[in-house]
């Protein structure tokens, strides 16, 4: 049945398990290489505020964000716009980024993503959240900061399922979580996510150039 | 040291090998059997018949693994149970809504996976070290320490996520409740206790490797286990910045799920092959290392298919669709050499359960993660279908064909050894069982899987294509007579696979019981000193 062991087989160098060995090693360390290299200049590139515009400074709640098709990318990609403070409220890039960061924390303890994607990951029961500031079903922008706190204050009673029955559960969010959240979902919306999710329509936004929310 | 020598000693008078540990191969079969038979009887005296329960002869090794296995097991029925309450949530929102809630039990099901799939990649890992290495287990204290440390940390994570559920926002509730990230949801404590455990575990694989014999799978072995648990540090920290977050969080899940995972499973393989077929070690371990390198050359820049969409740069569009596509590539290795040594075996194995499992696992893991990840990793399709039913497609068929498959073959593999090398071949007295409980559970999983899919390409045109991604849209997607159908078809096959996981346990209880013959002598030569054959064995 198996290989006559009494006479040396005869095998080609790309049989051999010499070869593979190396090949294993060298590939691994290589593709490693690869891997550590690209992350370094990622990294550069995704911190909040670089130049590279891709992830906002946590101060852009500070601006009216839009959302417009990039001819050149043939996608649509957020565009900042020009001062309007979230809960009318100036904030430096330090106060931003805390009540971020407390919006962030929220939404990881009271377990989110098991129910809604953030950047399409996660789980598939609740809309996706990547443009929830943005979303058409807020009606429009000077309506929208207090829909929101309203909504996620008493998800209950506010439910709008569609007729999926869905409702989300109350969360029993302090007030502070409530502005967290929603600077959370305002500063996610403005970053560039290569035209993802597809066609997003956001809500009737006007000239980006002008103020108001 | 005196015990394992005793032991040692009576193993080799029980099987009546001279080979030691890498023969398990007699040169008559016949005779061997009946040898083997009187022989284990008058040697042993006190040993119990074929078929009878016999724990106490196991080495250390494969005592901390049917442990190992049970736990899993159980996690395995927690995971079932959870996964149908999530899928009846869809279908009935009102359902334990404000007691159990989808997020809850959605978590459980993933966590419950993640972490039996642990439990049976260390059982099956302490299942081989001693036979590979050829010397006994280098800390069985620690590692006895290790796992009873481990399930009683599980355990209180799970009562926390099924009674605290969530907590205020803020790093307290991370390091205490819950970490609010898909996956890797164990609070910051438990990573910490799960490193300790996961280290004391590595002492023991790369110690007993060191004290006794390498080969070419415990080589590949150790070195994955350090890339395995190094990186799930990168899991353990906390950052505003949710692109940042998500980068990192993808260098866990994807580099265990689609790098090191698989070549965890590709040495599990490797000796399942060896052992189960009598399959030469030499090419067995020539095709590991094509899969090595194949499964690492793809795999971790195919890390890149996470990176289209969460703010990092555009090159990771061609990097990570590129790369990705390629990974079915080394799925592909896997059918080849097994279906390969499996045929030039003549499919004459002593474990006909764990043989049937493996071939299900070479197929399944090409099938479910291979050609069910292939069909949206490229960004063109991936913009439609990333956060939708789609993936929960891939997941559901890839988790199943890549990984459940290969643990219930080492299940198999034990549970022979268990009820004491009993015949496991053809005419096994209850063997329906095992059949059954085969093809049950993956007609279930297909069947979810095929619904999950119909479900995603609707809500991936619906929602997306037409719809605009608003949503509006998605509820639309998810209103749509297509998907509400296909879910209730997962429920109905979920059910289906439920009946036939309950039947796989009730056969790794029974399963030998009554058999009166030896396990089947496969011939073959574990030829781990061999030298000069490479992929192929070279007939002339």
């Amino acid at each position: 049945m198996v290989a006559d062991e009494a006479e040396a087989p005869r095998m080609e160098w790309w049989a051999s398990e010499d070869f593979w060995r190396k090949c294993a090693i060298f590939v691994t360390g290589f593709m490693a290489l690869v891997l550590v290299l690209l992350t370094f200049h990622t990294l550069t590139v995704i911190e909040a505020g670089s130049e590279a515009g891709r992830v906002p400074a946590y101060s852009v709640i500070n601006h009216r964000i839009g959302y417009e098709f990039d001819d050149e990318r043939n996608f649509a990609v957020p565009v900042i716009g020009p001062l309007a403070p979230l809960f009318g409220e100036m904030l430096s890039e330090e106060q931003a980024r805390r009540l971020v960061d407390h919006g962030k924390l929220t939404v990881q303890a009271r377990n989110c993503m098991n129910c809604h994607t953030l950047l399409g990951n996660g789980a598939y029961y609740a809309p996706d959240l990547t443009k929830a500031w943005l979303d058409p079903g807020w009606g429009n922008e000077a309506a929208r900061e207090t829909l929101m706190m309203r909504f996620l204050d008493d998800p209950i009673a506010n439910a709008r399922t569609f007729g999926t029955g869905r409702r989300m559960p109350d969360q029993n969010l302090t007030d502070a979580e409530l502005r967290g959240v929603v600077a959370y979902l305002k500063w996610m919306s403005a970053i560039d996510t290569n035209g993802f999710p597809h066609g997003f329509t956001p809500l009737p936004q006007g000239p980006l150039t002008g103020g108001g929310q | 040291m005196a015990g394992w020598l005793f032991l040692r000693r009576r193993r080799r008078a029980v099987l009546g090998l001279a080979k030691g540990f890498h023969g398990t191969n007699g040169d008559s079969p016949a005779a061997g059997g009946l040898f083997l038979r009187r022989r284990r009887r008058t040697v042993l005296g006190q040993a119990k018949g074929f078929g009878q329960f016999d724990f106490a002869s196991l080495r250390i090794g494969q005592k901390l693994a049917v442990h190992y296995f049970v736990v899993a097991m159980v996690l395995f029925l927690a995971q079932m149970l959870f996964g149908l309450l999530a899928a009846w949530q869809f279908l009935a929102p009102e359902f334990l809504f404000g007691v159990l809630d989808f997020n809850v039990n959605r978590m459980v099901h993933i966590n419950a996976m993640v972490v039996w799939m642990l439990y049976g990649f260390i059982g099956s890992i302490y299942w081989l070290v001693e036979d590979e290495a050829g010397v006994p287990l280098v800390g069985p204290r620690i590692a006895k320490a290790a796992f009873w440390v481990l399930t009683v940390a599980v355990t209180i994570v799970v009562v926390v996520y099924l009674f605290v559920q969530s907590g205020p926002g803020d790093a307290w509730t991370l390091w205490l409740i819950n970490e609010g990230r898909e996956y890797i949801e164990a609070p910051r404590w438990a990573d910490i206790g799960i490193v300790v455990c996961m280290l004391a575990v590595f002492y023991n694989v790369a110690g007993t490797f060191l004290a006794g014999r390498w080969s070419g799978i415990s080589g590949v072995l150790v070195l994955d286990l350090v890339a395995l648990a190094g990186l799930y540090l990168a899991g353990m920290f906390y950052t505003t910045n949710l692109p940042m977050d998500q980068y990192w969080w993808w260098w866990v899940i994807h580099l265990w799920v689609e790098a090191t995972w698989e070549v965890l499973v590709g040495c599990i393989m490797a000796w399942g092959l060896i052992k189960t077929l009598g399959a030469r070690r030499r090419i067995v371990t020539t095709w590991l290392y094509v899969e090595v390198a194949l499964m690492f050359g793809s795999g971790i820049l195919g890390l890149g298919h996470h990176y289209f969409w969460i703010g990092t740069p555009e090159y990771w569009l061609g990097v990570g669709g590129f790369f990705s596509a390629l990974e079915p590539i080394p799925l592909v290795a896997m059918v080849v050499h097994a279906v390969y040594d499996a045929g030039r075996h003549a499919f004459r194995a002593n474990n006909h359960p764990a043989l049937a499992w493996l071939i299900a696992h070479a197929f399944g893991n090409f099938l479910g993660a291979g050609v069910w990840g292939f069909m949206q990793t490229l960004p063109q399709i991936n913009l439609y279908t990333h956060g939708t039913q789609w993936s929960s497609s891939h997941g559901h068929l890839a988790f199943f064909g890549a990984y459940v498959t290969i643990i219930v073959t080492m299940i198999y593999i034990a549970v022979q050894r268990l009820r004491g090398n009993v015949w496991m071949s053809a005419g096994l007295q209850g063997g329906w069982r095992w059949k059954w409980a085969l093809g049950l559970t993956h007609l279930g999983m297909l069947g979810m899987s095929v619904a999950l899919l119909i479900a995603g390409y609707e809500q991936s045109f619906v929602e997306r294509a037409i719809g605009g991604s608003t949503w509006q849209a998605y509820f639309e997607g998810q209103t749509q007579p297509w998907f509400v159908e296909a879910m209730w078809w997962r429920m109905a096959f979920g059910v289906l696979m439920t009946f036939g996981v309950v039947l796989l346990l009730w056969d790794f209880a029974r399963i030998g019981v009554g058999e009166e013959r030896p396990m089947k002598v496969v011939e073959g030569v574990d030829d781990v000193e061999d030298e000069g054959v490479g992929l192929v064995a070279v007939s002339r």
